[in-house]
């Protein structure tokens, strides 16, 4: 019985031993980087997006025989993010990923899973933009590839109901009036029905635009310092107190999608949601409100942007780099934007497709607000971050159980702490 | 007789020790190897990182569990869970000791009865939270019923309630499975004792508490062992009926927040040390349970 025993602990020490050894090897690098062959990709399981995907796949393949691109919808999870995580830790990653979060990017690279990309294309084509996806130590690990500006979509027929013809959302003070308008009318329940749940990437699409804009394009962390405990950060936090107090958004979590059902009459959403709406709503588009109501051409935005990264399990690189740049070409950007309508984080958008532009005026408004966009910062421990600054978010603007100030300053000192972290 | 390595190896039972093995190595793969490997991660700096990759993993002693303990929102998740088993296990034991009991009597559709209690048991419960999302906000049937007596923030938005609402939606949720736990065992209680009993003049709800009850006692046990393991790996049912533990952490539990440091925020030593930590609380609470609730048995 003893020798049994002590065989079963030898075999799980060894199998601990190996485990804490990270054992393994992705082979040499340095060859990888100029190797060619087949490779593998994964895209996102968006309809417009996969119909995309398979065109650009097919378009590569059928001019490089010898180096095939097999794709495939990125694997179901609870996230990509946790999807990309496994595969990397697994060692099984593809060579590019067409869906890579910026937020996730410092973990990613610290869990030694990306690949440095070429500065120069990257900069060349994105332009002054793609600073804000450069990792701390002066790399770029993702190439900035798309952005979904997010702005106020509003239901033009519940408007219509409450007696507004013409919608004026510039100011906060305008908001509100609009907002209270529209509830007492009970034209919809709520005037806007952003998540109130507790997910740490949730601020994107409440707190995080609308910070933005009122701060001219600041990030939620600058410099190594939390930004957001400011008088802009307080007045955007009370902004949206007042809306959750007076009942103009909901505290409760909605299954559905509020604005779609007529439930709520505004939403923050970015173009991707225009497919979704076909039909369903008849919407208009407004830039983010301001507290002084700032001109459009000024205001900022999230930019709810996806990323392409090459990914350390690749062993051939060269053919990845290659289909990088072919996928990210202006002819397959162009593509990109016809099916998607998301917009391509190339500089001059609007003019380099601006046939497209004047065919669909309703992106046009994107486009212009996508030269105007603010990623979340690239710093360690985004992830933490984001949720040391929902948590206090959620306890006091949207429950009201601790005054917005002093929850903005804890939150604040907290993620001084975790920037300073490796 | 001095015996060989093998026969050491195989004991004095060499076909018994061949009929356990694959459960021993399912035990040691699946139970003792994670658990063994939480606990290494829990006393290093760790992180997941790519095959091949040059990182190290130094050994921090203590270190992750004074980052567990002093992070409120642990502590609070960790009350959230004992608030949870208090309401969730007696309420588990009586509920689905009375049902079984009816369930086993001579009724009428007793066997769409037995299905429907069971059907919740089965149901994904992204499928089942619709519903009860839709049974407890503000403007769902619960309140519509309620009228003034409402509360106000409703149910899952409420910091008293949220995680009680959690704790009987669980309930209600497991109730099937515990029933035909019970059901089997009342097939064990003999029916000489329901006939002395009547003899001795006992009425049903004597014959209940004093047949039955102690009857199925080693159910009992079970069930309140069970309920407590379950209970205290909850996850799913805050996620999804309260928005990732809202409002303001109210109905967090330990394997949320575990879910959320480990996983999402890539820090699998912290999350680590929350688990081994729920471990051994709930090694304790089996413990004291068992103490209480199976002391007959024993």
């Amino acid at each position: 019985m003893r020798l049994q025993a002590g065989l079963l602990a030898i075999a799980l020490a060894g199998s601990l031993a190996a485990c804490g050894s990270g054992g393994g090897g992705a082979g040499d690098a340095g060859a990888a980087a100029k190797a060619r062959g087949p490779i593998k990709i994964w895209y996102s399981n968006n309809a417009e997006e996969v119909a995309w995907g398979k065109q650009m796949v097919a378009a590569w393949n059928a001019q490089h025989a010898d180096q095939k691109v097999t794709a495939q919808e990125i694997p179901t999870g609870k996230s990509s993010e946790e999807v990309i995580g496994a595969a990397i830790t697994a060692g099984n990653a593809p060579c590019l990923i067409f869906n890579t979060s910026p937020a996730s990017v410092s973990q990613f690279q610290k869990q030694g899973g990306l690949v440095p990309l070429d500065a120069s294309y990257v900069e060349e084509r994105s332009g002054d933009v793609a600073q804000q996806y450069k990792s701390p130590d002066g790399k770029y690990y993702q190439l900035p590839w798309k952005s979904n500006p997010v702005m106020i979509f509003y239901n033009k027929k519940i408007f219509a109901k409450a007696g507004i013809s013409n919608p004026s959302l510039r100011t906060y003070d305008e908001f509100l009036a609009t907002s209270r308008k529209i509830v007492a009318s009970k034209a919809a329940k709520f005037a806007i029905y952003p998540a109130p749940s507790n997910e740490f990437f949730q601020s994107w699409f409440d707190f995080y635009p609308l910070y933005a804009a009122e701060t001219g394009g600041k990030q939620l962390v600058a410099d190594g310092k939390a930004t957001f405990a400011s008088d802009e950060g307080r007045k955007v936090a009370q902004f949206w107190r007042t809306l959750y107090a007076e009942k103009l958004a909901s505290q409760e979590k909605y299954t559905g999608d509020a604005f779609v059902d007529g439930t709520a009459a505004m939403a923050v959403v970015g173009p991707w949601a225009i497919a979704t709406y076909k039909g369903k709503a008849d919407w208009g588009v407004v830039p983010v409100p301001t507290s002084s109501g700032k001109p459009a051409a000024e205001i900022h935005t999230f930019s709810d942007a996806k990323n392409v990264a090459m990914y350390s399990a690749c062993q051939n690189r060269g053919t990845a780099w290659d289909v990088l740049k072919f996928a990210t070409s202006k002819e397959q950007d162009g593509k990109f934007l016809a099916a998607t309508g998301q917009m391509p984080l190339r500089k001059d958008l609007a003019t380099t497709y601006a046939d497209y532009f004047t065919k669909n005026p309703d992106y046009k408004l994107f486009a212009d607000q996508a030269s105007r966009t603010v990623e979340v910062p690239n710093v360690p421990n985004s992830i933490t971050i984001w949720q040391t600054f929902r948590d206090a978010y959620s306890k006091s603007v949207i429950f009201g159980q601790q005054d917005v100030g002093a929850a903005l300053d804890g939150a604040a000192q907290k993620v001084d702490q975790l920037v300073k972290q490796s | 007789m001095r015996r060989g390595l093998i026969g050491r190896l195989l004991g004095a039972h060499p076909v018994g020790t061949a009929f356990v093995t694959p459960y021993v190595v399912f035990l040691a793969a699946v139970f003792a190897y994670p658990l063994g490997f939480a606990v290494y991660m829990s006393f290093h700096d760790y992180f997941f990182a790519a095959p091949g990759a040059v990182v190290e993993r130094p050994f921090v002693g203590f270190d992750n569990y004074v980052t567990v303990l002093s992070d409120p929102a642990v502590r609070r998740a960790f009350g959230n869970v004992l608030i949870f088993l208090v309401i969730n296990v007696p309420l588990t034991v009586v509920l689905s000791l009375v049902l079984a009991n009816a369930l086993n009597a001579a009724i009428r559709w007793r066997t769409f009865f037995r299905v429907s209690y069971y059907v919740p048991y089965v149901t994904a419960s992204v499928a089942v939270v619709g519903v009860w999302l839709f049974l407890f906000n503000s403007n769902g049937l619960v309140n519509s019923v309620l009228g003034p007596l409402a509360p106000d923030p409703s149910w899952l938005v409420n910091s008293g309630l949220a995680m009680p609402t959690v704790a009987i939606y669980v309930t209600w949720k497991q109730l099937g499975f515990f029933i035909l736990l019970y059901l089997a065992a009342l097939q064990n209680v003999s029916r000489d004792l329901y006939e002395a009993a009547a003899m001795d003049g006992a009425g049903r709800w004597k014959s209940f508490l004093n047949v039955t009850v102690p009857g199925v006692r080693p159910a009992t046990t079970l069930v309140v062992l069970l309920a407590t393991v379950t209970g205290a790996n909850l996850f799913t049912e805050p996620y999804l009926l309260t928005g990732g533990g809202g409002p303001d952490g109210a109905s967090a539990s330990p394997v949320l927040i575990m879910y959320q440091r480990g996983i999402e925020q890539g820090n699998p030593d912290v999350g680590s040390a929350i688990g081994v930590l729920l471990v051994i609380g709930v090694l304790l609470l089996a413990l004291i349970e068992r103490r209480f609730v199976g002391k007959e048995e024993s």
